[in-house]
């Protein structure tokens, strides 16, 4: 278990899921380090979280595709947090990173690249603290199954899960856990133009409330229930069937 | 960025495919677009009054705490934030609701937008009188603060509006202090609508007071029920083990409803025999229990989706309030229509009503006492609850818009009476006729 005063970092805070997922850490007792771009534009949700919980939150400037700047973030932070949570992410426009490079790199590199370096760095510090620690990746169904609709994207965060998957086996005999989450539809501004599954989709607040569950119960891969069944049936199709769903 | 769904209030019924984007009070002015808009909130009225095809906004993410007051209990926060979002928040602390209606997923803006009433109305009227002040975006894109103070009419029309004069932004409510999560359930079996209402009025001093009631017992049963009042319990009402915990209580599992039931699940019949089993259950249930807050106030919570149940036609939920000196008369003669036309009600509630808000010009409550019912959507039920409408309105009683999907305007001017004239009058003053629709105000022609 993880002691409920042991600090949360959370990469990508701004995004409704990364909020909801704030509210859960913060109802714990955890204090919060929220990590995004333009920091001082995180204030509202920095009061929202104090306000709701009388939570400590501080906030930092980070920009996920400064690779560069990734340790010397980490090494400027006020303490060490115990759990991570990445919810850095970009879907980008599907036909324009078809075709254009730029387009192409600053999906994968957003999704895939830049996250799992910053993770395999956290990794390392949290398990050299030799107690209980977490991390947390935010994935996607869609990296299960390469769709017409969003396949760049997709093959990004395939290789986030694969890698995740990687860390896990070299983590085994720490203390640090690592958890994949694998969101299907989570009704946020990120979906606003997909289109939604209605039955299928979770509110974020709902959906962050079940990914704290997954972790007390040290969950390595975690999907919602209904899409559990759903890609199930999903990653079983064979190719030649699946090529010709409209799903 | 917007997407076309297809929406429809908590009854499923009507459905219309509407375009829906989440609200943003930087760029979505309504000075922006051409046509009308509405805003939704949880989709938890039953109707079709958080729909517009045009444009349907979506306030739920817009769910920031702003400031709490700890000496007054003064809490303000955008408006889209869940009921449920307070109570996770402020119960550990000692907090609860001034006013709540049966469900917490109802965002602040809808509870605020239909006045919701809760089992304390006798005693503390409805929402809005617990609302200290509250920003709304009127339809030149203007930001107004609102209060009984500071634009007095907007605050009045705004509070049961029905999202009618505006978007409403950011809130500021009182909190009401509790010293435990638990509350002191006291169960009293009435056998007939007189004993139900003489009980409601021996308790007006009771906190919270409501009744199931069993809308298919006949004769000299009519109008039998099950009386529940409650109390917030004291730390010394708990029992020695809880007292150092009085905040916490056994989470609920939630159950979910997954699929549509088939449309003859709910017949006659099995209406009969749920509404007899339930009241024999409750003439033997202890008189005095501890409930905590959660199964108290939201049993119907517990199961997501419940309003499945009626299968995929939808259902209706019939609410009206009745005025006191005719409400017996009124009560005895819908029971008698009810169970003439065969259809049951799996859920019948009664409640006292204390004084209604004669200045908020759309707000339900007037005293007296209300009575809300469930019907599966079938041609007999619609012809039934036209039937209602006529006896609630020779008595003097309105509906509820918060649960109305099929009134005519007609029903509703004669209900409503002079203060809609008031209400339609400010809406054109304020352009907000045409910047804010919705398929409600559209039928009902506000
Ligand atoms: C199980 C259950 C039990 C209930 N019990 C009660 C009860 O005991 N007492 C009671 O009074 N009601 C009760 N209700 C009704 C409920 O309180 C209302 O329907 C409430 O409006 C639901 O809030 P919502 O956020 O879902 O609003 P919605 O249904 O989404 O919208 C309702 C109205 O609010 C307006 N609105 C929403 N957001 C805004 C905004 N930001 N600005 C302006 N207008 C806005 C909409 O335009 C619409 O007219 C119950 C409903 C259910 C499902």
């Amino acid at each position: 278990m993880i002691p409920a005063d042991s600090p949360v970092l959370i990469l990508g805070a701004r995004s409704d899921m990364a909020r909801a997922l704030a509210h859960e850490f913060a109802k714990e007792g955890h204090p919060l380090m929220l990590a995004a771009r333009n920091a001082d534009t995180l204030s509202e949700d920095m009061t929202d979280l104090e306000v709701r919980f009388q939570a400590k939150v501080t906030a930092h400037d980070f920009d996920i595709l400064d690779v560069d700047g990734h340790a010397a973030f980490l090494g400027n932070l006020p303490e060490v947090p115990a759990v991570v949570v990445s919810v850095v992410g970009f879907m980008g426009d599907q036909d324009e990173s078809a075709i254009n490079p730029d387009a192409a790199r600053k999906v994968i590199d957003t999704n895939f690249t830049a996250p799992c370096l910053m993770l395999e760095l956290c990794a390392g510090r949290l398990a050299e603290l030799k107690r209980p620690t977490a991390i947390i990746g935010i994935g996607s169904v869609a990296g299960d199954r390469g769709r017409a609709k969003n396949y760049v994207y997709g093959a990004a965060k395939a290789g986030f899960a694969t890698w995740l998957s990687g860390m896990r086996q070299k983590y085994v005999d720490s203390q640090l856990h690592i958890m994949t989450v694998k969101p299907g539809f989570v009704r946020t501004s990120a979906t606003a133009d997909m289109d939604l599954l209605g039955p299928l989709t979770d509110e974020p607040e709902a959906f962050a409330k079940k990914v704290m569950k997954a972790l007390k119960r040290k969950s390595q891969v975690y999907y919602d229930i209904k899409w559990r069944a759903v890609m199930g049936v999903i990653t079983h199709l064979p190719e030649r069937i699946f090529m010709k769903t409209k799903f | 960025m917007s997407r076309v769904e297809t929406l429809s209030g908590w009854g499923r019924w009507p459905k219309r495919d509407c375009v829906v984007d989440d609200f943003d009070p930087a760029t979505d002015t309504p000075d922006r677009f051409n046509h009308s808009t509405i805003t939704r909130g949880a989709g938890r009225s039953y109707g079709d009054a958080a729909m517009n095809p045009d444009m349907t906004f979506l306030g739920p993410l817009r769910n920031r705490f702003i400031s709490f007051d700890p000496e007054a209990g003064d809490l303000v926060l955008q408006a889209g934030a869940k009921l449920s979002e307070v109570l996770e928040a402020f119960v550990p602390r000692g907090w609860f609701l001034p006013v709540t209606p049966g469900t917490k997923f109802a965002t602040i803006a809808g509870v605020l937008a239909v006045d919701a009433h809760g089992k304390n109305h006798h005693a503390e009227g409805s929402f809005g009188d617990h609302v200290n002040w509250f920003d709304l975006m009127q339809a030149d894109g203007q930001i107004k603060r609102c209060s009984p103070k500071d634009s007095v009419h907007l605050f009045n029309a705004t509070i049961g509006g029905m999202g009618l004069t505006g978007h409403i932004l950011t809130v500021s409510i009182k909190l009401r202090r509790i010293e435990t999560a638990w509350i002191q359930q006291k169960t009293l079996p009435a056998a007939n609508l007189e004993q139900a209402m003489q009980l409601f009025e021996d308790h007006q001093d009771a906190t919270y007071s409501v009744a199931w009631l069993d809308c298919l017992a006949k004769g000299d049963a009519r109008g039998r029920s099950l009386i529940y009042l409650g109390e917030h319990a004291s730390v010394a009402q708990l029992p020695a083990e809880q007292r150092s915990k009085p905040f916490d209580y056994p989470a609920p599992k939630p159950k979910s409803m997954p699929i549509d039931a088939p449309n003859w699940a709910l017949n006659r019949f099995s209406l009969k025999a749920f509404n007899y089993l339930y009241y024999r259950k409750g003439t033997k249930a202890p008189p005095v229990e501890l409930v905590d807050y959660d199964r108290y106030f939201y049993p119907l919570d517990a199961i997501h989706q419940w309003n499945r149940l009626y299968g995929k036609r939808g259902f209706a939920q019939y609410q009206c309030a009745l005025p006191l000196a005719s409400a017996k008369e009124a009560l005895l003669e819908q029971l008698d229509a009810i169970s003439k036309a065969g259809l049951g009600s799996f859920l019948a509630v009664l409640k006292r009503l204390g004084p209604g808000a004669p200045n908020r010009p759309l707000s339900f409550p007037i005293e007296g006492y209300t009575l809300a019912l469930d019907f599966p959507l079938t041609p007999q039920a619609l012809t039934l609850m036209d039937l209602l409408d006529e006896i609630t309105i020779a008595h003097g009683g309105r509906l509820y818009l918060a649960k109305d999907s099929r009134m005519t305007q007609a029903t509703f001017e004669a209900s409503y009476g002079d203060a809609l004239t008031q209400f339609r009058a400010l809406r054109r003053q304020t352009g907000a006729y045409d910047a804010f629709q919705s398929l409600q105000s559209r039928r009902l022609n506000l």
